[in-house]
């Protein structure tokens, strides 16, 4: 069976615990989620919650049913198999040491990112992106030495419903 | 009107019709306690947590009402965490009630204080702790509707002390609770699809399981197959969903199930699968399972469908709506199946009943454990409840004891809970108190919960014990003699209380039968006292259960034990 990875989209309840509920169904089914991003909808009790997990189609199935069953949650969406944007963002913080300033410098303004905070011994960048231009701006600012990153998990949403 | 904490509690149990509690006081309760005290509600002490638990399991198994449980926080909430999980793995409504510390020290690692909602997360349907007491008559209600609500399945409420002495305004008539969608109609469209598998089938097969227990649904299942002739079997949850007694009856399938159910499930070549999940004791190895078969399965919970076996319909809904749209489209498409074309399959099965019926080998001189459990049936003419521990004497109730009725075979089936019988006895009899309930126990399981002979005696609950007593753990000795050269590693329980005596010690009436021809007068006896009573068997030490099917084998491929067994 092909395992691929699988992003789910969760509308949840939100009550105390569901986090927990969610992850604990998973984990102690065996299955296992390699990314998450949860936070309130535009109505705060209800949340949403997207999670990336690994497997074959038939594993994905049976993670959905078994999300199913939870009292707290209130719809489940394979987004993988529908039209979806996908994103994800990291915070790096780069240490301006006189060896490496200009060179970081020519590098944000090349790939045109965006420069949230500057001072003079350190700059923190915010880059959004897929998977695929994250990991492109990782490689690139690896030579330049990360001092601390942050990466959320994925969010998606389809295009439509 | 403003009530406390404690008093809702009792209110809200009247408004969900609870009429018993089974439960165990303790600091965190005291307030809930005294209100108790106060109140009409009838409250069952017994001698251990999860005994509470258990006999509100054995309350909810027979009656088909959620079971209600109290005790206090900490080690008396986990406590009740191995009858909550069993009660969980078999579906079993329940509201299990847990005192807690007060809101303002959860966290501190106060006296008695332990996270029962963190720990029984896994092992409920759902859980609550209330922290406010507004939300307490809301959540209560809530959580006996989650209890018996879908696929049935056991609740926790945990209740701070603090909230339980709080007062608010109480109003039964305006809880608004939030609903939950299940599916209880199948697909219309399903339901042609079964008529073409069914039409095209020569040899159907329906199997049963708990889930036709749990919805009702026995009559439609018998209906279903007496008008059109279908053989029926069964897995362990799913004894009494079709007359034990009837010809179409194959018996339980599976690792003890009979030959002819589990050569039926070989050669069937449809599979009507009703209300199962397709547990790995019923199936051997999956790749053989009911290999020439089509296999529909009716389920109301998405996630049993295509779990471990996978099927080709599988139908969403109520196992009774999809039994009863079922044969009504049967009915109208004028299924045409007449037991004429079914003589065949019919004739086939009669063979392998008769090449290897269900048996075992008199001695005449130890008494056979089939033998206690096949008089018993005869005394109580099958009119009895029966519970039963776990291991062979469970194993053997199950082949040996022909249920005719849904909610008579009380036993744990998923977990497999060594100490379940006596307290789930005492549940069944606090229900049905004219009925005659026996635990079918082993001297190994009984002894796991055993204090609550107290309770039996204390109430007068009149149940009656059927110990099989081996001096084993006679199960896994089983194991140990078939796949471990007989290597009895710490599975012999010779060195055992007289339990004539332990009975008599708790107040309860101890009787022995050492020899085959005690079995029916020690039976009989003990079946007439107006007491509880525990009957001691001394059966034969190493009676193996049989057909058996290796673990990791096929269903088809079974031990039938020794040759004169097979004749």
């Amino acid at each position: 069976m092909e395992k691929k990875e699988h992003i789910i989209s969760i509308l949840v309840h939100n009550k105390p615990d569901v986090l927990a509920r969610i992850a604990g169904t998973l984990g102690g089914k065996g299955y296992n989620i390699e990314s998450l991003c949860v936070n309130t909808t535009t109505q705060y009790e209800i949340s949403k919650i997207v999670m990336t997990t690994a497997g074959s189609q038939e594993t994905v199935t049976r993670i959905e049913n078994q999300l199913q069953r939870l009292v707290d949650v209130i719809s489940v969406d394979d987004l993988t198999n529908v039209e979806s944007i996908h994103r994800e963002m990291i915070l790096v913080r780069l240490n301006l040491t006189s060896d490496k300033k200009e060179q970081i410098k020519k590098a944000v303004d090349t790939n045109k990112w965006k420069v949230i905070v500057s001072a003079d011994a350190y700059m923190i960048l915010e880059i959004t992106g897929d998977r695929s231009q994250i990991d492109f701006a990782l490689a690139r600012l690896a030579p330049l030495g990360i001092a601390d990153i942050t990466r959320t998990g994925i969010v998606a949403l389809n295009l439509e419903n | 009107m403003k009530l406390k904490g404690t008093q809702i509690l009792l209110a809200a149990l009247e408004e969900e019709k609870v009429d018993i509690i089974f439960g165990y006081p303790g600091g965190a309760v005291l307030d809930i306690y005294d209100q108790l005290y106060k109140s009409t509600m009838k409250h069952i002490l017994v001698r251990h947590e999860q005994g509470a638990v258990h006999a509100a399991d054995g309350y909810a198994r027979a009656t088909g009402k959620v079971g209600v449980c109290l005790v206090t926080s900490g080690p008396g909430a986990t406590n009740t965490v191995t009858g909550i999980a069993t009660a969980n793995m078999d579906s079993i409504p329940l509201v299990v009630f847990t005192g807690q510390v007060p809101t303002g020290l959860i966290g501190n690692d106060a006296f008695q204080e332990c996270d029962i909602t963190g720990i029984t997360r896994p092992c409920t349907k759902h859980n609550f702790l209330v922290r406010n007491i507004d939300d307490l008559a809301s959540t209560i209600k809530e959580a006996f509707h989650i209890a018996r609500s879908g696929r049935p399945g056991p609740v926790l409420v945990d209740l701070p002390k603090n909230v339980m002495a709080a007062q608010t305004d109480y109003d039964p008539a305006n809880i608004k609770i939030r609903n939950y969608d299940v599916a209880y109609k199948p697909a219309p469209k399903k339901m042609a699809n079964v008529f073409e598998m069914l039409n095209t089938a020569k040899r159907p097969l329906i199997m049963v399981g708990g889930g036709v227990i749990l919805g009702k649904a026995t009559e439609q299942l018998t209906e279903l197959a007496r008008k059109y002739s279908i053989p029926v079997t069964g897995t362990l949850m799913g004894l009494g969903s079709f007359p034990g007694t009837d010809p179409l009856w194959l018996g339980m399938l599976g690792m003890h199930g009979t030959y002819y159910a589990n050569m039926a499930i070989s050669h069937c070549d449809l599979l009507l699968a009703v209300g199962v999940r397709f547990d790995d004791r019923v199936t051997g190895t999956i790749e053989t399972f009911a290999a020439n078969a089509k296999i529909v399965q009716i389920d109301i919970d998405p996630s049993s469908i295509n779990k471990n076996v996978v099927v080709d319909l599988p139908i969403i809904g109520d196992t009774k709506a999809t039994l009863t749209d079922m044969i009504k489209f049967l009915a109208e498409h004028n299924y045409a199946q007449t037991p004429a074309e079914r003589q065949e399959w019919l004739g086939q099965i009669a063979e392998w009943k008769e090449k290897v019926p269900l048996t075992y080998c008199q001695n005449g001189k130890d008494i056979k454990p089939q033998h206690v459990i096949e008089t018993l049936h005869k005394l109580t003419e099958g009119n009895a409840i029966i519970t039963t521990e776990v291991g062979q004497n469970q194993m053997w109730t199950a082949q040996f004891f022909h249920f005719d009725h849904p909610n008579t075979f009380i036993s744990s089936g998923g977990l497999g809970t060594m100490g379940f019988g006596l307290p789930a006895a005492i549940g069944v009899k606090c229900a049905f108190p004219d009925k005659q309930v026996v635990d079918i126990a082993g001297d190994g399981s009984i002894q796991m919960n055993i204090q609550e002979l107290a309770t039996a005696a204390q109430y007068n609950i009149n149940v009656k014990i059927v110990l099989l007593n081996n001096g084993y753990l006679g199960m896994v000795r089983q194991w140990q003699e078939l796949f471990y050269e007989k290597r009895y590693s710490h599975t012999d329980m010779t060195y055992a209380p007289d339990f004539v005596k332990l009975a008599e010690a708790y107040g309860v009436v101890g009787l022995r039968a050492t020899k085959p021809e005690e079995v029916e007068s020690t039976l009989k006896q003990g079946l007439s006292l107006d007491r509880p009573v525990l009957m001691d068997f001394r059966v034969s030490r190493e009676e193996c259960v049989y057909p058996m099917v290796h673990p990791g084998d096929s269903i088809s491929n079974m031990s039938l034990g020794s040759r004169e067994m097979i004749n």
